[in-house]
């Protein structure tokens, strides 16, 4: 499980160290947001940082739960948790992507009671309403995959964010690649209906 | 004395007038219309007067606002005192030939009454007071109730020179920075939130005006809720079910909610009772596409929507109980056209749409006759058209000029203007005719 994870990431530095590679990169770490001066931006930008601070610690908490649920499988649920990414205006899930559900479906198969939320997401491009969408079916076509290799559908809810709370701001390839993104929140069992 | 200021006026006016709408040696054309005489095919001049007895002037500069962004006629500029040297000592007694020779069409005399406002118009051509209307305004200077009052009296003027009635008295809501649904005039004025939940979007006007339907994120999913504007309270519709539901709109009759439910086998357009009796049914079969946006046909009985199933985002139109669905615009295959957030016209006869065009979304609409497309705007981003009840003006979100914006399109002269002054504004709704 470890040396999948390990591969992925191989994968993930060496398509950022290559420009040239045809496929998106996959980013490691959360570049600083640009600021604006433009105060309404500002008071955006911290709301969205509140909210994204929010789910941090709620996922935190889960895991912690879950730790004390199943005394180990720390990493296991670290996996699970992993965010991954997706080609502009496609839901459709790129290799990089696969990779890392293969990971995850292991890893919820290790910890049957282990249920997840997959929340998807898009950049600021198109109408922001059909993004809805687009980010559900980025969190159904993630589902779909995890259920066909092992994990209990009963256990993953999806939903959509579309492109109102993005991983970073800002206009750029950077910034977009960033963003079409779905994310997976262990949840404990008090939140899972 | 009375003669040298007429002379500075007129000095002043031809300044001020804007070219075309001075007529060579003051001879009306002919052309009749409910009394009113000018040429067919142009904007005939309007000189609102100033208000003659006691009463804030703001009532002049709303009327003369609203007529301006009618976009109909001219709006004859003169300052009041320019304008107060045309009018007569006393009565109604009008120099109509320096009228006339200033391309003023008709007169406008805004004068207060007990009740409120009393308008009365003049045709110059024929030298004659044709209207003359009362409208009565609420207690308490440029509220919301007063300026929607005295819209509806600018509103009236319209329909004495058109006759068809102009839409000064409607509100437009929208999405703000602050993901909440807010409010403003249809001149920009009186912006007020009215919403307090998490992620409002998507509001859409009950045909009565007393009633929108918006969605926000809930601890169940986003979900869709009625605002009461009698109450200001929020309804959430519990019953639809979990999970994604957004884009609602109501129908026509206002009896039923169309809105596009999300889950596991992709996002349909359902139909719900608006009263959220019967449970909801699913109206599209979009075998794991995502179906969006609805938005009815003046007569209910279609319904237009964006969806993906051919791989790309275009709009389609269905029946209103799902048969018969057609692509509506055109692609090339292979081409990755982008269009999106359809909108039928009140007149029935057209859909605004968002379509991409090298990279940006720009507003376009469709003639639904002979399928023709116009294309209004080129600069920047401009997404979610939205038709105003004339079915003559669109209200748009625009990245034209920096950040995103409110702006309202005239689609006969491609004239625009900016609503909002703040940033973030998007998804916008126009309402129908307000009553004061």
């Amino acid at each position: 499980m470890y040396r999948n994870l390990a591969v992925v990431l191989a994968a993930a530095v060496s398509a950022v160290l290559l420009p040239a590679c045809h496929k998106p990169p996959v980013p490691l770490a959360p570049a600083p947001a640009s600021v604006n001066s433009d105060s309404v931006d500002r008071a955006r930008a911290d709301s969205i940082a509140q909210a994204e601070a929010a789910r941090r610690a709620q996922v935190a908490d889960s895991l912690r739960g879950l730790r004390n649920e199943n005394g180990a499988g720390e990493d296991a649920i670290q996996v699970i948790a992993a965010t991954i990414y997706y080609d502009y205006d496609r839901a459709e899930l790129t290799d990089d992507a696969r990779a890392l559900l293969l990971a995850k479906a292991r890893a919820m198969q290790a910890l049957p009671a282990t249920r997840v939320r997959i929340t998807g997401h898009t950049d600021n491009r198109g109408a922001s309403e059909y993004n809805l969408a687009l980010g559900l079916r980025r969190a159904a076509e993630a589902k779909a995959f995890l259920v066909a290799n092992g994990a209990d559908a009963s256990h993953i809810e999806i939903s959509s964010m579309g492109e109102e709370q993005p991983a970073v701001q800002g206009d750029s390839e950077e910034a977009w690649a960033k963003n079409r993104r779905a994310e997976f929140t262990p949840l404990s069992g008090s939140e899972a209906q | 004395m009375r003669f040298s200021y007429t002379i500075a006026a007129v000095a002043c006016a031809a300044i001020s007038l804007a070219a075309g709408a001075v007529r060579a040696q003051g001879t009306p054309p002919q052309g009749v219309r409910l009394g009113l005489n000018y040429a067919l095919g142009t904007k005939p001049g309007v000189l609102v007067l100033p208000i003659d007895s006691a009463g804030p002037d703001s009532v002049r500069a709303i009327l003369q606002r609203d007529i301006d962004y009618d976009d109909r006629a001219t709006v004859v500029a003169l300052d009041d005192a320019g304008a107060r040297a045309l009018m007569p000592a006393s009565g109604d007694r009008f120099n109509y030939p320096l009228f006339a020779k200033l391309g003023i069409v008709a007169i406008v005399r805004p004068q207060r009454s007990l009740t409120g406002l009393t308008l009365t118009m003049y045709d110059v051509a024929s030298r004659k007071r044709i209207q003359t209307g009362n409208f009565a305004l609420p207690e308490g200077d440029n509220t919301p109730a007063w300026r929607l009052a005295l819209h509806t009296a600018a509103d009236d003027v319209e329909r004495w020179i058109f006759g068809t009635r102009g839409s000064a008295a409607t509100r437009i809501l929208y999405s703000a920075a602050d993901k909440q649904i807010w409010e403003m005039d249809s001149d920009g004025a009186n912006p007020r939130k009215l919403t307090s939940v998490t992620l409002a979007m998507s509001p859409a006007w009950h045909p009565s005006g007393r009633t929108f339907v918006f969605t926000g994120f809930t601890p169940r999913g986003s979900q869709v809720a009625v605002y009461d504007f009698a109450t200001n309270d929020i309804h959430w519709r519990s019953a639809t079910v979990r999970g994604l539901n957004i884009t609602p709109a109501f129908s026509p009759s206002g009896n039923t909610i169309a809105y596009a439910n999300g889950a596991d086998r992709g996002t349909d357009i359902m139909i719900a009772d608006a009263a959220g009796e019967a449970e909801a049914r699913r109206i599209t079969v979009g075998k794991g596409s995502d179906n969006t946006s609805p938005s009815f046909s003046p007569d209910g009985r279609q319904i237009v929507f964006m969806s993906g199933r051919a791989g790309h985002p275009e709009v389609y139109t269905m029946d209103s109980d799902g048969t018969n669905p057609q692509i509506l615009t055109e692609f090339t295959y292979g081409e990755s056209s982008y269009r999106a957030s359809p909108d039928w016209s009140p007149d029935g006869r057209q859909i605004a749409y968002e379509s991409r065009i090298n990279g940006d979304f720009q507003i376009m609409t469709i003639d639904l006759r002979d399928r023709a497309t116009k294309q209004f705007t080129s600069e920047g981003e401009n997404e979610d058209p939205a038709w105003a009840p004339d079915g003559r003006h669109l209200v748009f979100s625009s990245t034209r000029s920096g950040p995103r914006q409110l702006w309202v399109l005239d689609t006969e002269s491609g004239r625009m203007r900016q609503l909002t002054r703040a940033a973030g504004a998007r998804l916008p709704a126009w309402s129908p005719l307000l009553k004061p």
